[in-house]
């Protein structure tokens, strides 16, 4: 079954096409990579697949539900996790899980015995009561990736999720995704690094807006097909 | 005398130890990698070498001066692209270039020779404002503006962060360029996979160098045994591989797992007996397509060795 | 130079910025100007006689004629006054003492009272201007008249009820000037120093061989410009548009704003030099700075009704000090000795404020 399909997306902005006329189907439980340089396009065509942003042209389903006419549906099925808004630093970690269960209308009784578990989970009982502006960089992530599958979306966009943390940390940041991935939660990466690419079991590459490679992920080095790709690219602002 | 020298560097921020006893030295003409995570130290480390920062202790000589006592001398003669690409947004290209020349008392004709080749990819869009530009031309521009004064010394700080592959790779030829000009090169980055393209690298976390050396010496002396294994349900063979025995640690890299072998316990026997012992393991778990091969450490392998 | 000309880019290709320098001024004089009428046509006037002769019925013939004046009615008794203009119908009252005419003819001098309701200052100050023309010119015709020519003099004494130092609607055009140059000096010249330090250009900056004071001074320089622009528009708006004179000297004027723009930019560099972000620059000019001129700089109330406490907080502010000195210049016409204390106060607070923010300004980043 595909939980995302995308037929003929296009977004325009005034001359300015985005998106360019992509397709894809994503299925159940996949690690999907959604490769690009800056400014080809990831960003708007991740919002139009979160319901953010109206296509200008095409179609697409996500979880069974129209983007266009269906995006609240389509919000209340998928889970997001940015890098900039990750969790609100002056709230304490159960407070800001509790928040995401609320925003997400997990039932209230079930709210805090899921925070302790999902604590439990991760080894962070002891920081239940921890301010989340005084934890590592890794920490965090880790909690706001828990927090964006704490209502058990059945897909989960992460937006650049691991620049700059130290090597272990970021395995232990990917392990947490393969176990998202084996409970069926389908994930949906966009990165413009590499290395980050070969943790997916399927990628695509965005080039000016078109989608210029789809496949499985071969032995062939990741870097010299994005190298390839993107210096045939003409677009050069964000 | 060599045109870094750092000895036994301190610096603290309230309660946060940002560095611990550092001590280095770059040679003339040489790119000289620091690579870490963020929150390493990177960037106080950098800010301590181009005089903006007090050590709490420890010495650091610039070109055989003082960064705190002769810090006007040091000024005139390095380069310094600070993390964030520090451009004029609402200045246009030329402008942002004017401006930093102007900064350094000199004129962009003056220097034009280091630049121009970086210069030229930008020619096209010079009335551009640099808000504007995309992340590869940002970086381009502001190697130009940290460039125009010719220094002797150039101070890069996380100069490819953010950036898109194909302006990284182009960043590190142009880097190369600059040094066989004879120009030193301090470079910071988060990347483990940029270690290659420096001569010479330290490896940095909590404020603490754990190891200075070419990369390919690094690579060389990894001691352990490590193989890469593959099948065909990546998670659940992570799981498994961690419950076997001998295996000292286990990591996913990209499309496969990384493990390293235990070679003082008695289960030990040799290298291609453990090997299949472990593939019938894996295969007792249900693994089909079991892929187990050798392989050479890589800096990130290195990095997490050094850094238990 | 370069720097300078980067500045004034900045300024230029802000929309934002550009409105609050250009449109700001123009906008604030207009409305606290707004309260200021500049002609008053057929206002309601008492007269309490108490001599009922030739000329006391000349003079008030005369007001009535006016276009400005209508006559109320009589008031008969001193008791009367308090109660007239309680009621709230008159905005002027002319009172001739016993024997007018015969004190005049006698002595050549003869006093009339003029009170005015002072809860409107400006339109009291435009009634007693009227009514004293008025009776300036029944003085001059009578001297005319006068076979001998002896000149006559009626002096008018004018008294102002419930607000007797005329505290309000001309003071709003210093108090726009010194709020004005306050704002665009200090929170701009802070605002924009602290971008720097957060867009990161400061580190480069700072690591160049740029000497301190040079950074500063082109910081600087564009802001010292455009408040000269502002000042040049906010006068030409209230002499040409709220009609408020430039009484005194103009370059008095010009020369004490200018000390006062100092004192302002060098507020900016010493919040700039304090602050490391933009948003808290902006918060301490518009809390520390502007709030307190607001409240306490004489702009809304007397700073003699104050309280002890909050005088004493009054004296530090430096628009507090400009605003008298600008309206001794400009309203009341008075030359440099009246405004020396002034000078001096606002000399030497820009002297110490300069000094600290400049012994402040980092070389560094801590």
């Amino acid at each position: 079954m595909s939980v995302i399909v995308a037929k003929n997306l296009t977004k325009r902005f005034g001359q300015f096409v985005a998106v360019d006329n992509i397709s894809f189907e994503i299925e159940k439980g996949e690690i999907f990579g959604f490769l690009g340089a800056n400014g080809a396009g990831k960003t708007t065509a991740m919002r139009m697949l979160c319901g953010l942003s109206l296509p200008s042209a095409g179609k697409g389903t996500v979880a069974g539900f129209d983007i266009e006419k269906q995006s609240e549906e389509v919000k209340a099925h998928i889970g997001y996790m940015s890098q900039k808004f990750a969790m609100y630093e002056d709230l304490k970690v159960w407070e800001n899980l509790r928040l995401y269960a609320g925003i997400y209308g997990v039932p209230h009784k079930e709210i805090m015995p899921k925070i302790d578990q999902l604590l439990e989970n991760l080894g962070f009982t002891s920081k239940k009561n921890t301010m989340v502006s005084a934890l590592p960089l890794g920490w965090k992530q880790k909690l706001s990736f828990s927090a964006a599958i704490f209502h058990q979306p059945e897909i989960v966009f992460l937006d650049e999720p691991t620049g700059g943390v130290d090597p272990s940390t970021r395995r232990r940041f990917w392990e947490l995704i393969y176990q998202a991935a084996e409970q069926g939660i389908t994930v949906f990466v966009t990165t413009h690094y590499m290395d980050e690419a070969e943790y997916c079991n399927r990628v695509s590459i965005m080039v000016d807006g078109k989608i210029e490679v789809k496949s499985f992920y071969q032995a062939e080095s990741m870097d010299q097909v994005f190298q390839k790709l993107a210096r045939k690219a003409k677009r050069n602002s964000d | 005398m060599n045109p870094i020298i750092v000895s036994d560097v301190y610096k603290k921020y309230g309660k946060v130890q940002a560095l611990e006893g550092v001590s280095f030295e770059v040679e003339k003409g040489e790119i000289f990698g620091i690579i870490g995570p963020d929150g390493a130290g990177k960037t106080t480390l950098f800010r301590i070498l181009t005089t903006l920062l007090i050590p709490d202790s420890g010495e650091a000589l610039i070109d055989g001066h003082h960064v705190v006592n002769h810090y006007k001398t040091i000024r005139n003669m390095v380069g310094y692209m600070p993390g964030r690409f520090s451009l004029y947004q609402d200045l246009s290209v030329e402008e942002n270039l004017k401006v930093f020349a102007t900064i350094f008392d000199t004129t962009i004709q003056e220097n034009y020779h280091l630049i121009k080749d970086i210069y030229q990819q930008l020619e096209p869009f010079k009335t551009r404002r640099a808000g504007a530009l995309s992340g590869g031309m940002k970086q381009k521009l502001a190697l130009c503006c940290a460039l125009i004064h010719k220094p002797a010394i150039l101070f890069l700080d996380e100069p490819t962060t953010g950036v898109d592959p194909v302006s990284r790779k182009e960043f590190w030829e142009m880097l190369k360029k600059l040094r066989d000009q004879g120009i030193t090169i301090l470079v910071s980055t988060p990347y483990m996979d940029e270690a290659s393209m420096c001569d010479r690298i330290a490896l940095i976390q909590g404020g603490n160098f754990l190891k200075i050396e070419t990369p390919t010496n690094i690579r060389e002396q990894f001691k352990k045994i490590l193989w890469s294994v593959q099948s065909s349900r990546m998670f659940p063979l992570l799981k498994d591989l961690r419950k076997y025995h001998i295996v000292k640690t286990s990591f996913a890299f990209g499309d496969t797992h990384h493990v390293t072998i235990d070679q003082s316990g008695e289960d030990y026997v040799s290298d291609q007996l453990t090997m299949d012992y472990l593939r019938r393991y894996l295969e007792d778990k249900g693994h089909t397509e079991i892929m187990i091969q050798p392989i050479k450490a890589t800096i990130e392998d290195c990095f997490m060795e050094l850094s238990h | 130079m370069i720097f300078t000309q980067k500045e004034f880019y900045h300024i230029i290709r802000d929309r934002w910025t550009m409105m609050m320098l250009v449109a700001l001024p123009v906008l604030m004089i207009i409305l606290f100007g707004f309260g200021i009428t500049t002609e008053i046509k057929n206002s309601q006037f008492a007269i309490l006689d108490l001599s009922r002769d030739v000329a006391t019925q000349g003079i008030v013939n005369r007001l009535e004629a006016s276009d400005y004046f209508t006559l109320e009615g009589y008031v008969t008794n001193t008791s009367q006054i308090e109660s007239v203009f309680r009621e709230g119908k008159i905005g002027l009252l002319v009172i001739f003492g016993q024997d007018f005419y015969e004190q005049l003819v006698r002595t050549g001098e003869a006093q009339i009272q003029l009170i005015a309701d002072g809860t409107d200052p400006n339109t009291a100050s435009t009634l007693v201007s009227y009514a004293t023309s008025i009776i300036r010119g029944y003085q001059q015709e009578l001297t005319a008249s006068d076979q001998q020519g002896v000149p006559y003099q009626i002096l008018p004494e004018v008294k102002l009820l419930y607000n007797p130092t005329m505290e309000g609607a001309y003071n709003t055009v210093p108090g726009v000037i010194g709020m004005i140059l306050i704002l665009i000096c200090a929170m701009m010249t802070s605002v924009s120093i602290t971008k720097e330090k957060e867009m990161g250009t400061m580190e480069v900056i700072l690591v160049s061989p740029m000497p301190p004071l040079l950074i500063i001074l082109s910081k600087v320089i564009p802001y010292f410009t455009i408040s000269i622009i502002n000042l040049t528009t906010v006068l030409l708006l209230s002499v040409f548009a709220l009609n408020v004179p430039i009484v005194g000297s103009l370059w008095l004027l010009v020369f004490i704003s200018l000390v006062y723009i100092i004192v302002s930019l060098a507020l900016g560099l010493l919040i700039s030099s304090v602050v490391e972000k933009q948003l808290v620059a902006l918060l301490i000019s518009a809390m520390g700075l502007i709030l307190p001129i607001v409240m306490l700089s004489g702009l809304m109330f007397p700073v003699e009704n104050m309280p002890i406490a909050l005088q004493v907080v009054a004296q530090f502010i430096p628009a507090k000090w400009y605003i008298v000195a600008v309206k001794n210049v400009m309203i009341k016409g008075l030359g440099f000795s009246s405004i020396l204390k002034e000078f001096m106060v606002l000399s030497g607070m820009g002297l110490i404020i300069l000094t600290i923010s400049l012994k402040k300004f980092k070389i560094r980043l801590e």
